[in-house]
């Protein structure tokens, strides 16, 4: 590949005299070009990569004016309540507490966790949602993080919404007495 | 018959263009890349699936980590108006040689009193100054300011086309009331939509 056949002009016929050996001018740029295309994918992949990632969060505006309070009723059969617990625990239940549709039981985190319940359930209502008459209406997850869960917790359930598919969640840091209850019992 | 003879082409091919090209290429990605400076306070953001690119500009970014607070602005100019605003708010006089290093600093977690010693400091000092973060009690909420005159600096500044951006970087071991207390602070302004400063990572996990 590279030219050195320095041509050995037959210089030792030329009694004594010392030639000067003809180098090739070509340099091999082989080497070099690699580490040029290896120092280029370096700094092209670290510049698009080291940009912080997001997620959106929408909430909903607060309402001061306690008179304007909306007093939305939904079918608590639609509803979904997750707790977000102390030690990187939670626990669902389908529609309310006092009479539960499902649970409340203990669930992990993850595909094998919440998520299929997720959409499981999600399955579910969209069945039972046509067969009273109105299809499209999904479930609306209600999603209560407890004092003591942490913010990995939030951003991994919002990332469950997101994978799953379900548009209608809402972050409701309140609790009822018994709700406390059941979010302290493990 | 005259035998046809192969003419022998050499196997080497001229690199020199080729080099040209990788190396102009090189350049212009070590100039374009920004050198990552060290944050004052490191965080271990949560990761999720959901990938959408922060803006370069326009952007205000809460860092919550250790029960701690610090507010950092995109945007040179945006900074410069915030300080010289919260200046006026406080009763403080930053000299233009110190608006133009606030410019060129990141993120902060002091109370404004404190702010023109971190701003004298050099970059690698200020990252061990341990800085003890910005108050965001009911009665001395500094941070309420901060976002209230940045978000007033950008409208401002791009003639009431762009809005400040908000993210949220919050620590993955972060108690969640102390999120919520951040989130009720940009709900107060009705702020209402925002981001969450997340790693990446596959769906599968």
């Amino acid at each position: 590949m590279a030219e050195l056949n320095t041509g050995d002009g037959g210089g030792g016929k030329n009694g004594g005299k010392v030639r000067s050996k003809k180098q090739s001018s070509k340099v091999d740029l082989t080497a070099m070009v690699d580490l040029a295309f290896l120092l280029i994918t370096f700094f092209m992949l670290t510049t698009s990569l080291s940009k912080p990632q997001s997620m959106d969060l929408s909430l909903p505006d607060k309402n001061p004016d306690e008179t304007k309070k909306d007093e939305t009723k939904v079918d608590e059969n639609r509803t979904m309540t997750v707790m977000l617990k102390a030690d990187n625990k939670m626990t669902y239940y389908m529609g309310l507490l006092e009479a539960p549709k499902v649970g409340p039981k203990d669930i992990a985190y993850g595909k094998d966790g919440i998520r299929r319940e997720l959409l499981k359930q999600k399955q579910n209502v969209l069945a039972y949602s046509a067969a009273k008459g109105n299809p499209g209406k999904g479930i609306i997850v209600i999603i209560k993080p407890t004092k003591k869960s942490n913010y990995r917790n939030l951003v991994d359930i919002l990332d469950e919404m997101a994978i799953t598919g379900v548009d209608t969640y809402a972050i409701v840091p309140e609790f009822t007495p018994e709700e406390t209850k059941l979010a302290e019992k493990n | 018959m005259a035998k046809i003879k192969m003419k022998k082409k050499s196997t080497s091919t001229d690199m020199t263009a080729m080099c040209d090209v990788a190396f102009l290429l090189l350049t212009f990605f070590i100039l374009t890349a920004t050198a990552k400076v060290p944050e004052a306070l490191p965080v271990d953001t949560p990761s999720s699936t959901v990938q959408s690119k922060l803006p370069d500009s326009d952007l205000a970014i809460i860092t919550v980590g250790k029960g701690k607070v610090f507010f950092d602005i995109k945007g040179r100019e945006t900074r410069k108006k915030t300080l010289e605003g919260m200046g006026a708010k406080y009763g403080l006089t930053f000299t233009e040689d110190e608006q133009n290093k606030f410019a060129l600093m990141d993120d902060f977690g002091v109370p404004i009193t404190g702010l023109k010693s971190i701003i004298e400091m050099k970059a690698a000092d200020r990252t061990k100054a341990n800085q003890g973060g910005i108050p965001i009690d009911s009665l001395d909420n500094q941070l309420k300011d901060w976002l209230l005159i940045s978000r007033r600096a950008t409208i401002d500044l791009s003639g009431g086309t762009k809005e400040l951006q908000i993210a949220i970087k919050g620590d993955a071991k972060e108690e969640y009331p102390r999120i919520k207390k951040i989130m009720d602070i940009l709900q107060d302004q009705k702020i209402n939509s925002f981001n969450l400063v997340t790693g990446m990572r596959g769906k599968d996990f």
